[in-house]
C-alpha cells in the first residue's frame, strides 16, 4: 500500500510547472532535503563520468571478450559445444511452449527471456571472433535463435492449447537429466566428455539446477518430519537441519570433498564435481526443509481436520491437501533460496573447481594480461558480476511477480 | 504388550492396528536405519583410513604446528601447537564477527532508513545499491576488494582520506586515539559515571516494578554514563591541562607508519565486503521493520500530543525492534558463517587455519568435527544470545 503511493509521488508529471512542484516535493521538500539533493548530485554526476570515462579508456576489455568461451564452458571441447548450445536452444523451446499455453507469468517470463536475448545477441555482434577453432553457432547466432525459438513456439504453444500442459510438465521434469547426459555425452555416437573439462557458467548453473532440483526431495520429507508427531523422527530430522545451518556452506563442500571419498567403498572414484553437488544437496536440503516447513506452518489447521473428518489418512492428506497448498506458498521463497543457491555456488572455487568465478579468476592470471597496466582483474570481474547480477536480478524480479500472484488468488 | 492398552479397547484392536504401537514399531525402524547408515558409513570410513594407516586422532593437537599466521588477537609463532593455532583461528573468526556485525547494524539501519526517505534520489540511490550487491555473489565481491586494496600504492605513496585514513598495499591504516599522560584524572570521572548510571538504572527498575508499570530505564542509564564521562573529560582539559585521549595520527617513517593502527588488507577487504553484504540485507529487515509498525500508532501518538522525535523513539521503533529481532539474528549469524570466505582473502580465520591444519596433518575427521563443533557453538551462542534480547523485548500480553 505504501510503496503503492509512493509510486503515485514520484511519476514525473508532463508539464513543467508540475515538474518544479515535482522537484519542489521529492527533492528540496526542506533546506536539509535540499543539501542532501545536491550533495548526493554531486557525487552521483563524478561517480558517472569517472566510470564512463574508465570504461573507454582501459585496456583490459580484450582478457574478457575474447575468453568468453572460457567463462561460459571452461575447458569444454570447442569441437562439442554444439551440445551445451542446444540445452539453451531446448530451454528456449520450452518456455515459448510453456507460456503459449500457460500465457499469465509465464508469458512475461518469456518476453523478458527474448529481450535480454535479443539485446544480448545485438550485442555480441561487437564481439571480437574466437580465438580457438570455431564454435558450432557464433554467440550472436545462438542468442537470437533463442529469441526468435521461444517467440516462434509461444504462438505454437497458444495454438496447442491446454492439451500440451501435460507432456510439457514432463517435459521439464525430463529436462534437467536429459541435458546432464547430452553434455556429459558417452552413448549413442556422443564422445563422452568428463566432469573435469566442465566449468565456468556451466557448471555454476548445473551446481546451482541440481543443489534445487535434488535437494527437493529430502527437504520436504525433512521438513515433514519434522513435524511428525514421532518423537524419534522429529529428533533426527531437527539435528540434522540445525546442524547443517549452523556450519558455512563451505564447511560442508570441504566435507564433501574430504569425506565423502571415505564414507563410500571406492569412493575416491568419485569425482570432484559430484562431491560438490554431493555437498550443495545437502547443505540446500536443510534450507529447503526449512522453506517448506514455513508454507506448512501458514496453512489453517482446518484444511488438515477437514480431511481427517473426510476420511482420508494422514498420507493421503499430506500428499493431496497439505503439501500441494504449502508448496504453492512457498514457491517464490524456492525462488530466492535458489537465487541465493546460485549465488553460492561460487564456493566451489575454494575445492578447486573452476565455474564461473573460477574461470575468471583463471583469465586473470593469464600471463598474456601482465603487461596491461593495473592489471585486467577489474575488467573481467565486472564482466562476471554483470553475468551473475543479469540472472539473479531477473529471477528476483520473478519471485517477486509469482508473490503477488500467489497473494493475489489468495484473497 | 496388548495387556498395556485400556480394557475397552482390547477386545475390538488387534496390536498391529493400534497406533500406539505403530508409532513405536515405526520409529525404531527410523532409528535403526538411520542409525545403521551411519554406522556403515563410519565402518567404512574406519576401513579406508586403517589401509592407510591414518587413524583418527587428536594426538596432533600437542604437535608443534611449524606454520606461521599473518595476524592473530593473541601471540602466537610457529613453534606453538597445532591445538593454539586453531585458537588463533577461532579468536580470528569472533574479532571479525564482532567488528562486522556492528558496522553492519550501523550502515544497514542507515540503508534501511534512506530506503524510506521522502528525497527521491537519496531513496532511490539506496535502492541501486541493494539490488546490485544483493544479486552479486559474497565471493566475487569479497575478491573484489582484495584485489582492490592489492592495487593500492606502496605504503610511502598512500592515499590520503581527510589526514586520519591512509590506504596503501600492506592494509588501511588509521587514526586512533592514544591514552595520555593526563588520564588518569579522567579514571574517577569513568568510574563515578558507570556507578551512577547502574545506581540510576536499578532504581528505575525498581520503581517500575513496584508501580507495575513498563518504562524505559537503559537509554537514560546510558546517557547518564556517558554524561558524566563527557564532563570529566572536559574537565581534565582544564585540571591537568591537556585532553586524556589524543587522537594519534599516524606518521609516515621509512617503510612503515608509526602510531594509529593498522589493519591488514586481507583483514579490510574481508570487512568492508562483510559490511557491504550484510548491510543491505540488514537494511531490507530495518525498512520492512517500521513500514510493519501500523499507521494508526503513529497517528494516534501523533493524536496524543507526541512530538514526532518521541513517537519515533517510544512508539515506532520499540514494535519495528520487536519484528526486526529474529531476522536480524539470522543476518548476524550470516555474517559470521560468511567470514569463513575469508580463505579467499587469505584472512587467517578458522576454516582458514583449520584447512591448513589438515593440509599438514592429514587428520580430515578430527579437524573437520572440530570445525563444525566451533562454527555450531559460535552460532548457539549468538542465537541464545538473541533469543534473550528478543524475549526480553517481546510485548507481555494479558
Amino acid at each position: 500500500m505504501a510503496t503503492r503511493v509512493s509510486q503515485q509521488q514520484t511519476r514525473l508529471p508532463r508539464t513543467s510547472a508540475l515538474i518544479v512542484d515535482w522537484l519542489r516535493q521529492n527533492l528540496f521538500s526542506s533546506w536539509f532535503n535540499a543539501i542532501i539533493s545536491v550533495v548526493l548530485l554531486v557525487f552521483v554526476v563524478q561517480v558517472i563520468t569517472s566510470f564512463g570515462r574508465w570504461i573507454f579508456q582501459t585496456q583490459g576489455w580484450p582478457a574478457a571478450f575474447t575468453n568468453l568461451k572460457l567463462l561460459f564452458t571452461w575447458t569444454y571441447p570447442i569441437d562439442q559445444i554444439w551440445r551445451p548450445q542446444i540445452a539453451v536452444l531446448l530451454v528456449a523451446l520450452l518456455l515459448g511452449l510453456s507460456a503459449g499455453t500457460w500465457r499469465g507469468l509465464l508469458r512475461g517470463i518469456a518476453i523478458g527471456f527474448i529481450g535480454i536475448m535479443a539485446v544480448l545477441g545485438l550485442l555480441a555482434f561487437l564481439l571480437p571472433p574466437p580465438v580457438e577453432g570455431q564454435v558450432a553457432l557464433p554467440a550472436w547466432a545462438l542468442l537470437l535463435s533463442s529469441a526468435a525459438v521461444t517467440g516462434g513456439t509461444y504462438f505454437l504453444g497458444r495454438a496447442g492449447g491446454e492439451r500440451l500442459r501435460w507432456p510439457l510438465l514432463i517435459t521439464w521434469f525430463l529436462l534437467y537429466p536429459a541435458v546432464v547426459l547430452l553434455i556429459r555425452g558417452g552413448f549413442a555416437g556422443l564422445t563422452l566428455v568428463n566432469t573435469n573439462l566442465w566449468g565456468g557458467l556451466l557448471l555454476t548453473l548445473l551446481l546451482s539446477i541440481s543443489g534445487i532440483v535434488l535437494s527437493f526431495p529430502l527437504g520436504v520429507l525433512l521438513a515433514l518430519g519434522r513435524r511428525s508427531e514421532f518423537p524419534v523422527i522429529k529428533f533426527f530430522c531437527i539435528a540434522y537441519i540445525e546442524l547443517i545451518r549452523g556450519v558455512p556452506l563451505i564447511t560442508v563442500l570441504f566435507m564433501g570433498s574430504l569425506l565423502l571419498p571415505l564414507f563410500l567403498p571406492g569412493g575416491e572414484r568419485v569425482d570432484q564435481l559430484i562431491r560438490a553437488m554431493v555437498a550443495v544437496t545437502l547443505f540446500s536440503a536443510a534450507y529447503l526443509a526449512e522453506n517448506v516447513r514455513g508454507g506448512l506452518q501458514s496453512l489453517p489447521r482446518g484444511q488438515t481436520e477437514a480431511a481427517r473428518a473426510l476420511g482420508l489418512n494422514t498420507v493421503q492428506t499430506i500428499l493431496l491437501i497439505t503439501l500441494p497448498q504449502a508448496l504453492r506458498a512457498v514457491i517464490p521463497v524456492l525462488v530466492g533460496q535458489f537465487i541465493s543457491l546460485f549465488k553460492d555456488t561460487s564456493l566451489v572455487v575454494i575445492v578447486g573447481l573452476a565455474d564461473l568465478l573460477g574461470a575468471a579468476q583463471n583469465i586473470v592470471g593469464q600471463p598474456q594480461w601482465l603487461g596491461t597496466p593495473g592489471g585486467v582483474w577489474r575488467e573481467v570481474f565486472l564482466v562476471i558480476a554483470a553475468i551473475y547480477w543479469i540472472f539473479s536480478f531477473s529471477m528476483s524480479r520473478t519471485s517477486k511477480r509469482i508473490e503477488e500472484q500467489v497473494n493475489a488468488t489468495k484473497h | 504388550m496388548a495387556t498395556s492398552t485400556p480394557p475397552i479397547q482390547r477386545t475390538s484392536i488387534p496390536f498391529y492396528r493400534d497406533t500406539r504401537i505403530i508409532a513405536i514399531i515405526v520409529q525404531v525402524v527410523f532409528a535403526i536405519i538411520v542409525i545403521g547408515g551411519l554406522w556403515w558409513l563410519y565402518a567404512n570410513m574406519m576401513n579406508g583410513l586403517r589401509r592407510v594407516n591414518l587413524l583418527p586422532t587428536f594426538s596432533f593437537l600437542t604437535v608443534s604446528a611449524g606454520f606461521p599466521i599473518a595476524e592473530s588477537v593473541i601471540a602466537y609463532d610457529p613453534s606453538m601447537t597445532y591445538g593454539q593455532a586453531f585458537i588463533v583461528g577461532i579468536l580470528n573468526t569472533v574479532r571479525i564477527a564482532i567488528v562486522g556485525i556492528i558496522l553492519a547494524t550501523f550502515l544497514g539501519v542507515v540503508l534501511g532508513i534512506c530506503r524510506l526517505s521522502s528525497n527521491w534520489l537519496l531513496r532511490n540511490l539506496a535502492t541501486a545499491y541493494v539490488e546490485i550487491v544483493r544479486n552479486i555473489p559474497l565471493l566475487l565481491q569479497l575478491i573484489f576488494w582484495f584485489f582492490l586494496t592489492k592495487a593500492f600504492p606502496r605504503v610511502q605513496e598512500s592515499i590520503e582520506v581527510g589526514g586520519v585514513l591512509f590506504l596503501h598495499n600492506r592494509g588501511v591504516t588509521l587514526a586512533w586515539p592514544r591514552l595520555a599522560d593526563s588520564f588518569s584524572f579522567w579514571v574517577p570521572w569513568l568510574l563515578v559515571g558507570v556507578a551512577v548510571g547502574v545506581i540510576f538504572y536499578v532504581i528505575r527498575r525498581i520503581q517500575f516494578v513496584r508501580r507495575d508499570r513498563p518504562g524505559v530505564a537503559l537509554p537514560y542509564a546510558l546517557l547518564i554514563a556517558l554524561g558524566t564521562a563527557l564532563v570529566g573529560f572536559v574537565a581534565t582539559f582544564f585540571i591537568a591541562g591537556a585532553w586524556p585521549l589524543v587522537l594519534e595520527i599516524p606518521q609516515l617513517e621509512r617503510f612503515n607508519f608509526e602510531g594509529g593502527i593498522t589493519v591488514t588488507a586481507s583483514f579490510a577487504a574481508l570487512l568492508i565486503g562483510l559490511v557491504i553484504y550484510t548491510a543491505v540485507f540488514i537494511g531490507e529487515i530495518v525498512r520492512s521493520g517500521i513500514q510493519a509498525v501500523n499507521k494508526g500508532q503513529r497517528e494516534a501518538a501523533r493524536a496524543l500530543g507526541l512530538t514526532p522525535g518521541q513517537t519515533l523513539r517510544l512508539v515506532i521503533f520499540p514494535q519495528a525492534l520487536r519484528i526486526m529481532i529474529p531476522p536480524l539474528t539470522s543476518q548476524y549469524l550470516n555474517l559470521t558463517k560468511n567470514s569463513s570466505l575469508a580463505i579467499a582473502v587469505a584472512y587467517p580465520d578458522l576454516f582458514y587455519v583449520a584447512s591448513t591444519i589438515n593440509n599438514q596433518t592429514g587428520q580430515a575427521v578430527p579437524v573437520i568435527l572440530m570445525l563444525m563443533l566451533s562454527y555450531l557453538s559460535v552460532s548457539l551462542i549468538t542465537s541464545l544470545l538473541m533469543n534473550w534480547y528478543n524475549r526480553r523485548i517481546q510485548l507481555v500480553e494479558r
